[in-house]
C-alpha cells in the first residue's frame, strides 16, 4: 500500500497537486503511479506558457515498458518545468512527491482545485485498483 | 482464467509484478527491471520460461517430418547433443513461429515452442505430420528455467547432478545433455551466455530457490524483452509474422538452400524471392534525440513513409533508445521517426546492439 502524503490533492487519473499559496500550483505523479509504471525513463514535459485545460493531457512520462500521458488537474500556464527530469527521469521513481515534480502553474480557477480528491478518497481509489 | 506456472506462488513471494503473458500470469519484474537486466549483463540472473512448451517428436521418419516440417536443415546436426535454430514457415513463405530444436537421439528431437503460439504451432504440426507418423508428445509436465549472464553457468553447474557436471563444464553453445528427466542446453534469448534448463514441474521450484541462494537474482519478462531487443533478436508475431517472408525478416540466414532437392513447407513461395533483391528489410534503429522508440510507430526517409518500429525501446546498457524496424531497403542511414507527432532523428544500425556485455555500435 503506497503512502498518500495529505498536504496536497489529487486527479483520478494518479497526479498529485500542491496549491504552494502564490497562486502557483505544483503538479507530479503519486507514489502508487510510478510503482505501476515501474523503471522510468523518459519525461516529455509540458512547455512552458502552455495553456492547460483541466484533465488536458500535456505531458508523457515512458517507462521500460510504456508511455503513460500526464493529465494536468486543473487550467492554468505552464510556469516551470523539472529540468532535472530530461537526465534523471528515475527521480520519479525514488521521490514521486518531491524531487521527481514535473511541473508548475498559475492556477487559472481555484475552484478547480475544490473538485479534486483528498488524501483519504485518493487513497480509496487506489485501494480499488 | 490465465495459465500459472509451478512457480506461480515463489514469484509473488519475491515481490514480482505479475502481468498477463500470452495466456499466462508471469512476473514482469520483482522491483526494477533495469536493475534486473544489468545483473544479467554482469553476473546472472534466472527467468521463469515454463510458459514456453517442450515438445518431443521421435519415430523412424522423425528427421524426414523435421527436414519437411521447418525452413532450417535438421540434417545439418550430425550428432545428438546439438541444437538448431529454425522458422516455421507456411506455404506462402510466411513465419509462423521461430523455434530452436534438440536433437536428443538419433529420430528423436525436442523442440521449444512460444507460449502465445503453441497451441496454433501444435495444430500446424499435427495437420503436416500425418504422412510421417511421428510421435509428438507435449510436455505439459515440464517446467523451463533459463539462466543467464557472464557467471550463470558456474553458479549453475554445482547445483545440478555430480553425475553432469563434468558434461556441462565442457558443454559448448548451441549443444545440450540430459539425464533423466533433467535437459539442459548451453541456449538463451539474451546475447549472454547461460543454459536453458526443462526438468519436471515438480522440480522446477527446489532448483529456482537453490539458484537464488547462490546469489542468481530472479528476472522477468520486462528485462528479457529488453535483454533480447540489445542482442538484435527478433520477438516472433513483433519482428517476423506469418505475412512476411523471412528474408525480409533478417532471417535469411536461417533457411538452408542447400540441398536443393529438399523440399521443404514455404520453399516454392522463397524461391522466386530469393533471386531479386527485397524490397523491405528489418533494420536496427539507434534514436539520436531524446525519447523513446515503441512498435508501430512511423519510419520516414527524405520526409516520405518508410516502413515501421517492430520492437522498440530503452536501452538500459545504452541508455538510448534503440529497436528494430521493418522498411524500405534503399533505407540505410539516417531517417527519423514519427513519435507523438514529432520526427527524431534515428539513425540505421546492424544488430546486435549489444552482446556478452559489449557495445556493438557506434554512439555517435
Amino acid at each position: 500500500m503506497s503512502q498518500v502524503p495529505t498536504d496536497r490533492v489529487y486527479n483520478d487519473s494518479h497526479e498529485w497537486l500542491m496549491d504552494n499559496g502564490d497562486g502557483t500550483a505544483t503538479v507530479g505523479i503519486s507514489e502508487h503511479a510510478q510503482e505501476a509504471l515501474g523503471d522510468l525513463v523518459f519525461v516529455e514535459p509540458p512547455k512552458i506558457g502552455d495553456e492547460l485545460s483541466a484533465k488536458q493531457a500535456c505531458a508523457v512520462v515512458e517507462s521500460v515498458k510504456a508511455a503513460s500521458d500526464v493529465y494536468s488537474p486543473i487550467s492554468g500556464e505552464v510556469v516551470e518545468i523539472n529540468e532535472q527530469l530530461s537526465d534523471s527521469p528515475e527521480l520519479i521513481n525514488g521521490d514521486a512527491y518531491g524531487e521527481g515534480w514535473i511541473f508548475r502553474l498559475k492556477i487559472a480557477d481555484p475552484s478547480e482545485i475544490e473538485a479534486l480528491l483528498d488524501a483519504d478518497a485518493y487513497g480509496e481509489q487506489i485501494a480499488d485498483d | 482464467m490465465a495459465h500459472r506456472t509451478p512457480l506461480f506462488a515463489a514469484h509473488q513471494s519475491a515481490g514480482a509484478r505479475m502481468v498477463p503473458f500470452g495466456g499466462w500470469d508471469m512476473p514482469l519484474h520483482y522491483g526494477s527491471q533495469l536493475d534486473e537486466h544489468h545483473v544479467v549483463r554482469r553476473a546472472a540472473g534466472v527467468f521463469d520460461v515454463s510458459h514456453m512448451r517442450a515438445v518431443d517428436l521421435s519415430g523412424p521418419r522423425a528427421t524426414e517430418f523435421l527436414r519437411y516440417l521447418l525452413a532450417n536443415d535438421v540434417a545439418r546436426l550430425h550428432t545428438p547433443g546439438t541444437a538448431l535454430y529454425s522458422c516455421m514457415l507456411n506455404a506462402a513463405g510466411g513465419v509462423i513461429d521461430d523455434l530452436i530444436l534438440y536433437q536428443c537421439a538419433p529420430d528423436h528431437y525436442r523442440l521449444v515452442l512460444n507460449a502465445a503460439t503453441t497451441d496454433s504451432d501444435l495444430d500446424w504440426i499435427h495437420q503436416q505430420a500425418a504422412p510421417f507418423a511421428p510421435v509428438i508428445a507435449r510436455r505439459d509436465d515440464l517446467a523451463m528455467l533459463a539462466v543467464q549472464g557472464p557467471e550463470a553457468r558456474a553458479k549453475t553447474i554445482p547445483l545440478l547432478p555430480t553425475a553432469l557436471s563434468a558434461t556441462l563444464e565442457q558443454l559448448k553453445p548451441f549443444h545440450c545433455c540430459q539425464q533423466d528427466d533433467l535437459f539442459v542446453a548451453r541456449t538463451g534469448y539474451t546475447g549472454e551466455d547461460g543454459f536453458e534448463i526443462i526438468l519436471p514441474n515438480a522440480q522446477v521450484e527446489a532448483l529456482w530457490q537453490r539458484l537464488l541462494e547462490a546469489g542468481v537474482r530472479p528476472c522477468g519478462l520486462g528485462a528479457r524483452d529488453t535483454l533480447r531487443l540489445e542482442a538484435g533478436m527478433n520477438l516472433s508475431g513483433q519482428d517476423m509474422t506469418p505475412d512476411v517472408s523471412p528474408l525480409v525478416s533478417g532471417l535469411g540466414w536461417t533457411i538452408a538452400w542447400e540441398p536443393t532437392e529438399r523440399d521443404f513447407i514455404g520453399r516454392a513461395a522463397l524461391e522466386p524471392l530469393r533471386q531479386v533483391p527485397p524490397t523491405e528489410r528489418l533494420v536496427g534503429l539507434l534514436l539520436l534525440e531524446r525519447g523513446v522508440l515503441r512498435p508501430g510507430q512511423p519510419v520516414l526517409w527524405k520526409d516520405q513513409p518508410a516502413g515501421e518500429l517492430t520492437s522498440g525501446g530503452f536501452s538500459p546498457t545504452l541508455e538510448r533508445s534503440i529497436g528494430l524496424a521493418r522498411v524500405r531497403a534503399e533505407v540505410t542511414d539516417d531517417c527519423t521517426v514519427e513519435i507523438r507527432g514529432k520526427r527524431l532523428a534515428a539513425r540505421v544500425v546492424k544488430p546486435p546492439f549489444v552482446r556478452q556485455g559489449q557495445v556493438k555500435i557506434p554512439l555517435s
